[in-house]
């Protein structure tokens, strides 16, 4: 009987509380930015594709919705020539995030994804690449990286010394 | 076999291997980086320690390396032993300070042994804070990448390429942490089997240039065993495909024939899949032979291209079929049964008919059986009799290198050396060598590997041959007149052979000489009657020249009289372009006769382009299908990559032709085994070939065999531009292989393996678990099926020895050089590998470039058959007097048949 009491007048309090529910979409909800929502690929500092073609998204990816093909520009930098998300199958994980060594990747709170037609769901590079670098700023892989890349020789990562002359002893 | 403690426990091994072999064929997990099956040990790298004890009190024991432990009865190792474990993270801590932070950019990253051993070992984090030695890169030419950071000076390369491949051109440089692994100076790596660094080196320094420019890593290639289909040799392949085309070729381990190693050819022709000038739908032609129309060919749908076919077909007189040693015997038998045993032809020149038959007699009737590739690397003795083997036959050049280990090993042995314990073995032979020797028309690759070399004309060469014979055994014919100079060789290596306890004789078509195969015979005859195992090892240039030659059809030359002759009106002309067979002039008149031109084939060549119905075949990636090879081993291939356009197997194609008219009637042969079964019927000497793989109804545990990784990625979106409901996976009726990664996950016999892989061993060093024992034979057996053993019963010597070479004022013999780039048809159109296509030109021997005033590089105008060849001169020191040389197969060099005339 007591606990019933108490239930009711739990209830009628409620009543007296602030709305939770918002009218979307005039209003939005408050999305964390570590919110999964839809995935983007970003650049690193200097603008360059932050996406070295790895294949490490596609093969954590649980649904392998992500497909892509690498290609090379003429100083040796590799991106993906093709990359492709199918976000009818998508759901989410940010596996792919996780995966990512470069910080391409990334998840954003953004979840207005909603299509008539599913073919729309599936979404190119074009689609994908953001002019910015996301939720991680300051990366860029390619000057860890031992690889010469356009602007990049060998010996100008950070942490490296130069090239060593094979043709002495010393 | 003796018994020795692991951890603890007792286990049987051969006492002949060290205890990291051991370990690995018993399944540890112990990481090594130097080691290598077929190199050895040099206990370079210090991974692979171990705690060895004394015995069975011995509580101390000693860090040893475990490669350099002999499996000698009683050995004691402990693999886990805490301090083994700390040296064994500690080495690889080491490797990894100065290591760059490349994998996600690196070709290696997925199948990269470094990264396998160093999770194995534990190491995480590097603690390291000070900065990392770098290299610069040298370009290596069309086909290695050089990614000089990322090197563990493990030294396989080197020893590879130099010790086993007789390379020149790569070394170490440098001292303490600076070695460094490359050329004296940037430039083309010369080798010939330069692209097995790619996998010999077990990190991302040597890597596929090739793969490269389409990279995909290890887990999404889709694959499926394949058999090299650019010499005669059956080398076993894996190619990976992705987005609908070839990226790239591995090894596949055949234990009797390429062990752990493809040349150059075989790695890099696969490019020719994914060209341009593919035959990727039907072509119609109507005007094909109206050479004043210049019209063009026409796409059309598969049906109507069928249907112009049937009704030539039904409309012909008579139709004749073009069968082709670069088709699978399923395609030619298909031919076969669909014009009939005497209207079918097996595409080849009546001369080359007639040595493949010499030589498939020799191996029927004969005592002698055919060499496998292991053989030779086993035999103590060799004789090559005319054949540039790395030009002809690469693969068996580099086994032929390893052969002239053999006898001086016996030393080692002697002196309680065993035969892993590389470097060791070096020291005690130094630079003695097994008896190798050598007759050849010209240079070869391998001659700093010779005993002796003899450079002759093909008859002397076949003279000096059938005198080898002779000093081996007196029945024997004598030969009469030879110069004393080389009666004094053929002396030496006929004592050489009946010394040996394996001697292997090698010979082949390429000079176009049967003599040549009938010397070769008698010495291995004579061997044999002495009691010596002798084999023979024949060169053949085509991945299924004996099959074709087993089919038993009729050469070109009776294809062109029945049509000349009016029997004959229409051909069906198989993966064949007979202008790379015959004079130009005759496969004109043969083609301008007849009233239909079928052809069916993957590239556009000269031939398909005169055809009225061209069909699309598949390449060895698209088809299933079985290869005749040297030592006639039948060998399934099987699609790597299901077609997506109008393209069939050639044999599907014959099928489709055969059915009656209506586009919608069943086609002769539904499945592959229907081939197969038939072909069984109709030639019992081709049965064996239908067991050479189990056919498509085998199933492990109610599954069959997946051909992409089990991690394969994409699969929801890789098509998914085009519709985004995936659609279903093509359907595999004609092999135990699905196109999906479900499937079976067990081991499948060694005939469907399509990738080495084994939870926790990503790289191509998962082979280990793939075979009896690491480093032996396959896992159930290696795989084919030989179609012809030896009789026991002897056979008379052939006696027809024909006279000496005698030059002549007027003419010269010419003779085709081959190139193992450029000589082979498909392999041209592969982009890195025409980079090394040598320009075309006309060999000189030194005495008659002086004679005539010649110089190195003028242009000389060489008649050959009423055909005019400019070609640039280039003088050779070796090649005899009267004799030319020019590259066979190259363009405007095609249908010439050597040797022939030549006037200058
Ligand atoms: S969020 Fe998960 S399901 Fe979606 S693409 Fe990334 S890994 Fe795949
Ligand atoms: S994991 Fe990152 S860098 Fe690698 S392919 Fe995916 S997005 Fe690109
Ligand atoms: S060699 Fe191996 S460990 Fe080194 S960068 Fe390449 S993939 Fe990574
Ligand atoms: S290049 Fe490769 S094979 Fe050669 S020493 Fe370095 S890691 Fe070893
Ligand atoms: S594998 Fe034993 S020391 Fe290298």
């Amino acid at each position: 009987m007591i606990s019933m009491l108490k239930t009711l007048w739990l209830v009628f309090k409620h009543a007296f509380h602030k709305r939770v529910t918002i009218q979307y979409p005039e209003e939005k909800a408050y999305l964390a930015p570590r919110y999964r929502g839809r995935i983007i690929l970003s650049r690193d500092p200097d603008g360059g594709e932050r996406c070295v073609a790895c294949y490490l998204c596609a093969v954590a990816c649980p649904v392998d919705c992500i497909a892509l093909d690498s290609a090379e520009d003429e100083h040796g930098r590799r991106y993906p020539g093709m990359f492709r998300i199918n976000f009818s199958r998508c759901i989410y994980c940010g596996f792919c995030e996780e995966a990512c060594p470069t910080y391409a990747i990334q998840l954003v709170p953004d979840v207005e994804m909603a299509e008539y037609n599913r073919q729309n769901m599936v979404y190119e590079k074009e689609h994908l690449l953001i002019d910015g670098q996301g939720k991680y700023h300051g990366y860029n892989y390619y000057k860890v990286a031992g690889l010469a890349i356009g602007g990049k020789g060998k010996g100008e990562a950070e942490n490296e010394d130069p090239p060593i002359d094979p043709k002495s002893l010393m | 076999m003796a018994t020795l403690h692991i951890d603890g426990n007792p286990y049987e091994a051969d006492p002949r291997q060290n205890m990291l072999q051991v370990s690995l064929t018993h399944g540890f997990d112990l990481p090594y980086f130097c080691w290598h099956p077929a190199l050895g040990s040099v206990g370079a790298c210090r991974q692979c320690a171990v705690r060895q004890y004394r015995n069975e009190d011995d509580q101390q024991g000693q860090i040893v390396m475990a490669c350099m432990v002999p499996a000698a009865e009683g050995t004691r190792i402990s693999i886990q032993d805490e301090e083994a474990r700390e040296f064994r993270k500690s080495i690889v801590e080491w490797l990894m300070i100065n290591h760059p932070h490349d994998c996600p950019v690196c070709d290696e990253g997925g199948e990269c042994h470094l990264q396998d051993m160093t999770v194995m070992t534990g190491h995480a984090y590097r603690r390291f804070r000070f900065r990392k030695r770098t290299f610069t890169n040298q370009d290596l030419g069309p086909f290695i990448n050089h990614e000089m950071n990322r090197c563990i000076q493990c030294y396989r390369c080197v020893r590879y390429y130099k010790d086993y491949a007789g390379g020149r051109d790569l070394d170490a440089f440098a001292s303490h942490n600076h070695v460094y692994f490359g050329r004296s100076e940037d430039g083309v790596l010369e080798n010939e089997f330069s692209g097995n660094l790619v996998e010999v080196c077990p990190t991302g320094v040597f890597t596929d240039k090739t793969l490269k420019g389409h990279y995909t890593r290890k887990w999404d290639l889709q694959s499926a065993p394949s058999v090299c289909a650019h010499c005669g040799l059956g080398c076993n392949t894996l190619p990976g495909a992705r987005y609908g085309g070839v990226r790239r070729i591995l090894n596949r381990y055949h234990h009797d024939i390429n062990g752990y190693f493809l040349c150059d050819r075989g790695r890099y022709a696969y490019e020719s899949v994914n060209r341009p000038e593919r035959i990727r739908h039907p072509l119609l032609h109507e005007d094909a032979h109206d050479t004043d129309t210049h019209s063009k060919p026409e796409f059309c749908s598969v049906d109507h291209a069928l249907k112009r076919a049937r009704d030539r077909l039904h409309s012909a007189r008579r139709v004749i079929g073009i069968g082709s040693p670069r088709a699978s015997l399923e395609s030619n038998y298909a031919l076969r049964a669909l014009v009939g045993e005497d209207h079918f032809h097996n595409g080849l020149p009546a001369a080359e008919s007639h040595l493949v038959n010499v030589a498939l007699d020799i191996l029927r009737h004969g005592p002698a059986k055919a060499a496998s590739l292991r053989e030779i690397e086993e035999a103590d003795a060799v004789l090559i009799l005319g054949e540039d083997l790395t030009q002809t036959a690469p693969r068996m050049a580099l086994a032929v290198r390893q052969s002239i280990m053999r006898a001086p090993e016996e030393t080692a042995r002697a002196l309680g050396v065993p035969a892993w314990n590389d470097r060791a073995v070096r020291d005690v032979i130094q630079t003695d060598r097994g008896p190798l020797y050598i007759a050849a028309a010209d240079e070869t690759r391998l001659d700093d590997a010779a005993t002796s070399v003899v450079y002759r004309a093909p008859e002397d060469l076949a003279r000096f041959g059938f005198a080898i014979a002779r000093a081996v055994h007196g029945d024997a014919p004598p030969v009469d007149d030879l110069p004393e100079e080389d009666a004094a060789v053929a002396q030496r290596a006929a004592e050489a052979l009946a010394n040996a306890k394996r001697p292997v004789i090698i010979s082949g078509t390429s000079l176009g000489n049967e003599s040549l195969l009938r010397a070769a015979a008698n010495i291995a005859w004579a061997l044999l009657r002495r009691e010596k195992p002798a084999a023979l090892a024949w060169v053949v240039p085509e991945a299924n020249t004996f099959g074709a030659g087993l089919m038993g059809g009729r050469p070109l030359r009776e294809a062109y009289q029945a049509v000349s002759s009016g029997a004959a009106d229409t051909a069906i002309i198989l993966e064949n372009d007979l202008f790379r067979r015959t004079h130009d002039v005759d496969v004109e008149r043969f083609l301008q006769s007849l009233k239909s031109v079928i052809a069916i084939d993957s590239l556009r060549n000269r031939t398909t382009d005169r055809a009225h119905v061209v069909l699309p075949a598949g390449t060895f990636a698209e088809s299933d299908g079985t290869f005749v090879n040297n030592e006639t081993r039948a060998q399934r291939f099987f699609q790597v990559l299901a077609p997506e356009e109008d393209v069939l197997e050639s044999w599907r194609w014959l099928g489709h032709l055969e059915s009656g008219t209506a586009p919608s009637e069943e086609p002769r042969w539904k499945e592959l085994d229907d081939v197969l079964a038939a072909m069984a019927r109709d030639l019992p000497e081709l049965a064996g070939a239908r067991d050479a793989a189990p056919a498509a109804d085998f199933l492990k545990n109610g599954s069959k065999f997946p051909r992409s990784p089990r991690r394969f990625s994409g699969r929801t979106a890789m098509l998914a531009h085009r519709d985004v409901s995936e659609p279903k996976p093509p359907v595999d009726s004609d092999s135990p292989l699905t196109f999906s990664m479900e499937g079976s996950v067990t081991i499948p016999p060694a005939e469907l393996v399509s990738h080495y892989w084994s939870p926790g061993w990503n790289s191509v060093q998962a082979l280990n678990k793939f075979q009896e024992e690491v480093g032996g034979a396959n896992r159930g057996g290696a795989p084919g099926v030989r179609l012809i053993e030896p009789e026991k019963a002897t056979h008379s010597f052939f006696t027809d020895i024909p006279a000496a070479f005698t030059r002549s004022d007027q003419k010269y013999l010419v003779l085709g050089l081959h190139h193992i780039f450029g000589s082979e048809e498909l392999s041209r159109h592969a982009p890195a590998l025409a980079e090394r296509i040598p320009e075309p030109y006309v060999a000189i021997g030194e005495a008659d470039a002086t004679a005539r005033g010649v110089n190195e590089g003028d242009e000389i105008v060489l008649r050959i058959l009423g055909r005019q060849h400019k070609l640039r001169a280039r003088i050779r020191t070796r090649l005899p007097q009267g004799v030319l040389g020019v590259p066979a197969g190259f363009p405007g060099l095609t249908g010439l048949v050597f040797p022939a005339d030549g006037h200058w």
